[in-house]
């Protein structure tokens, strides 16, 4: 056979195993997710079958908002490439405002909440300007979340203006409204990110930011976008989660942090290259939160809520180390 | 003249975080009319021990190059001191099994962060912090069975001084010694900044990159269970959330302290120059009669604008 055609065939095979590896990656990142939650919902059924009612969903998903809110402004950081650790104690300087400056002065409330997401862009600006690691920016305005959080409310208490709760109580005729808002949720980030023209930008942003620069488009515009996009997402979950406290607490949002990251790796984003999935991401968030409810079910303590959580995110990318093994 | 003080200053980038921690003391002297001083900087340095031994092992870490970073410090640190104080229950007894079960957690944890790193190639940054949530779960498991009380003769020892100067202080003010010469002398040393300031040249040049890597994790969580067992002994006990401040301090000393955030060059003497000056800033303020939460948004904003006016510099120069 001539060296040439070898050269062709071999050349054809590594090309073929590319692909199959990448199709598999690809399945991976989209089946793991959509199986592992098909199977958690499963099991809770099987052991609890009221669960699969109206009312049952509804408790059983109680907290997904704040969760895919969280998830949805990690995700919006992490498309860019950078993460954010400060979104926990962020959820809970919101929860501080909304149960105390929110129902006594309104105007004063809906002020500090804006403020509040032209910070995030600040941040993100400053990290892109100086270029600072997003790690260390974001722990350190952990601090900063904390601290006004406690100044706002030093002793938990507090109480929401009335609407807030009462939002987070609605009953929707046919679906649930955790299931509900997921559902417009994903659908709706799904198209801004993915099919809108700008969504595009500031996923390239994350993969090959010198081509977008070279293209014409501003990467401190669109850093500044994003994280003005993950402060407004923090300020929503942080609403969502004061109407189900119906009160103000400023440790509350602390477990957030883990459980968004966790729902945008798990949901198939990856920390490198801008990619992410919307409605990954609140598969993800679901995963994380039944994965409390499992716990419990299967009588096992919350005190393992956090391994199992942590857990999961190294199982997940485990797996896709073990698929790029095989690939090589 | 100016530039041979520049050239000086850029050698020694430590200076600032002193000259820093000075300003700090002598504005707190000023608002106590200078009483109690000198006991106000022992107090700093005791407290400044802690973040200190957490801070060599994440500069380790951020020396070695972008992307490295250990976030499993805090959960680490509450495991080992938890499991620690366990076995000593409060007596003499258990003193020698509690921190031998404190430090085999530690290189234990150590291990299982490079094994995610490494074998499963999680970045460092994910994988770590997955890893310290499942520690911290441990201990919040652990603590469930356990009233953690420290061994005496551990806090007797973890508060004890010479003349004047916390005795963990001097202790680790000299690993920190031994630390900055081993960096310029040893070949672990030289092999972590070689790797920090760029691997692949690292590689081929022969260093042992996987290992120097590998190293620099287990150390940096045995020094996290070495600084839970000593914060634990010296609070009284072992807390849930004893470690939580740590993940951002550790950081804070290290970037403050003059260790290229890029990689590739380390200033252990630094960390100390951060750590007092971090605690002295909390000093202050307490003097000051301010509440915790304008304390801790102060010291977020010290660390985002050192941050930013370092890295500035660094463009510039």
């Amino acid at each position: 056979m001539p060296a040439e055609v070898t050269a062709g065939l071999a050349s054809g095979v590594a090309a073929g195993a590319g692909g199959r590896v990448a199709r598999r990656a690809t399945a991976l990142r989209i089946g793991l997710p959509a199986v592992a939650l098909v199977v958690m919902l499963g099991v809770i059924f099987a052991m609890q079958p009221r669960a699969m009612s109206y009312f049952g969903l509804t408790v059983l998903l109680n907290f997904t908002l704040p969760a895919i809110f969280a998830a949805m402004a990690q995700m919006a950081v992490i498309a860019v490439g950078d993460i954010d650790l400060g979104i926990g104690p962020f959820l809970s300087l919101v929860n501080c405002i909304a149960a105390t400056l929110l129902a006594t002065h309104p105007a004063l409330g809906w002020l500090a909440l804006a403020a509040l997401v032209v910070a995030y862009a600040a941040m993100g600006a400053l990290i892109h300007v100086r270029r600072l690691p997003s790690i260390v920016v974001t722990l350190g305005a952990s601090f900063v979340w904390l601290g006004l959080a406690l100044l706002v409310l030093p002793s938990p208490g507090g109480t929401p203006p009335s609407w807030l709760p009462a939002l987070l109580a609605w009953r929707p005729p046919f679906l649930p409204l955790p299931l509900l808002a997921s559902i417009l949720l994903a659908g709706l980030g799904q198209f801004l990110l993915m099919h809108t023209s700008y969504g595009v930008v500031l996923r390239g942003i994350g993969g090959n930011p010198r081509a977008i620069a070279r293209a014409g488009w501003s990467l401190l515009a669109g850093r500044m976008a994003l994280y003005a996009l993950a402060g407004t997402c923090g300020v929503l979950a942080g609403l969502a989660l004061t109407g189900l406290n119906t009160a103000g607490d400023a440790t509350v949002g602390a477990q957030y942090t883990l459980i968004s990251i966790a729902a945008v790796i798990v949901g198939g984003g990856e920390f490198v290259g801008g990619i992410v999935s919307p409605i990954g991401t609140v598969v993800g968030a679901w995963i994380m939160l039944l994965a409390g409810s499992l716990l419990s079910f299967l009588n096992i303590s919350t005190d393992w809520q956090l391994s199992v959580q942590g857990g999961i995110l190294i199982v997940v990318l485990g797996l896709r180390a073990l698929n790029r093994w095989s690939a090589e | 003249m100016n530039g041979s003080v520049r050239a000086w200053l850029d050698a020694r980038p430590w200076v600032w975080s002193f000259g820093a921690a000075l300003v700090v003391w002598l504005v707190t002297a000023l608002v106590v009319q200078g009483r109690g001083m000198l006991e106000t900087l022992a107090v700093a340095l005791q407290f400044a021990t802690f973040y200190a031994i957490v801070g060599i092992g994440q500069m380790l870490a951020i020396a070695s190059g972008p992307g490295n970073i250990d976030l499993s410090i805090p959960g680490v640190m509450t495991f080992a001191g938890y499991v620690a104080m366990g076995l000593m229950n409060g007596g003499n007894a258990g003193l020698a099994a509690g921190i031998a079960a404190g430090i085999v957690i530690g290189l234990a944890a150590g291990a299982f962060n490079v094994a995610l790193i490494q074998g499963f190639r999680i970045p460092p940054m994910i994988g770590t912090l997955a890893a310290g949530f499942v520690f911290q779960s441990m201990a919040i498991a652990y603590s469930r069975t356990s009233h953690a009380a420290p061994a005496p003769l551990l806090v007797s020892f973890s508060a004890a001084r010479v003349f004047g100067v916390p005795v963990i202080a001097l202790i680790f003010i000299v690993l920190t010694a031994l630390v900055s010469i081993g960096l310029g002398r040893s070949v672990f040393g030289r092999s972590v900044l070689a790797t920090g300031q760029n691997w692949r040249a690292a590689r081929l040049a022969g260093l042992a990159v996987r290992r120097t890597l590998g190293l620099v994790y287990v150390i940096s969580a045995t020094l996290a269970a070495v600084a839970g067992i000593l914060l634990a002994a010296y609070s009284g006990g072992a807390a849930l959330d004893m470690g939580t401040d740590y993940l951002l301090m550790s950081i804070a000393v290290v970037v403050l302290g003059g260790t290229s955030i890029a990689g590739g060059q380390a200033s252990p003497a630094g960390l100390w120059g951060a750590a007092i000056l971090l605690d002295l800033v909390v000093t202050m303020l307490n003097v000051m009669r301010v509440g915790a939460g304008l304390r801790y948004v102060v010291t977020g904003l010290i660390i985002i604008g050192v941050l930013a006016l370092a890295k500035g510099g660094e463009q510039a120069s």
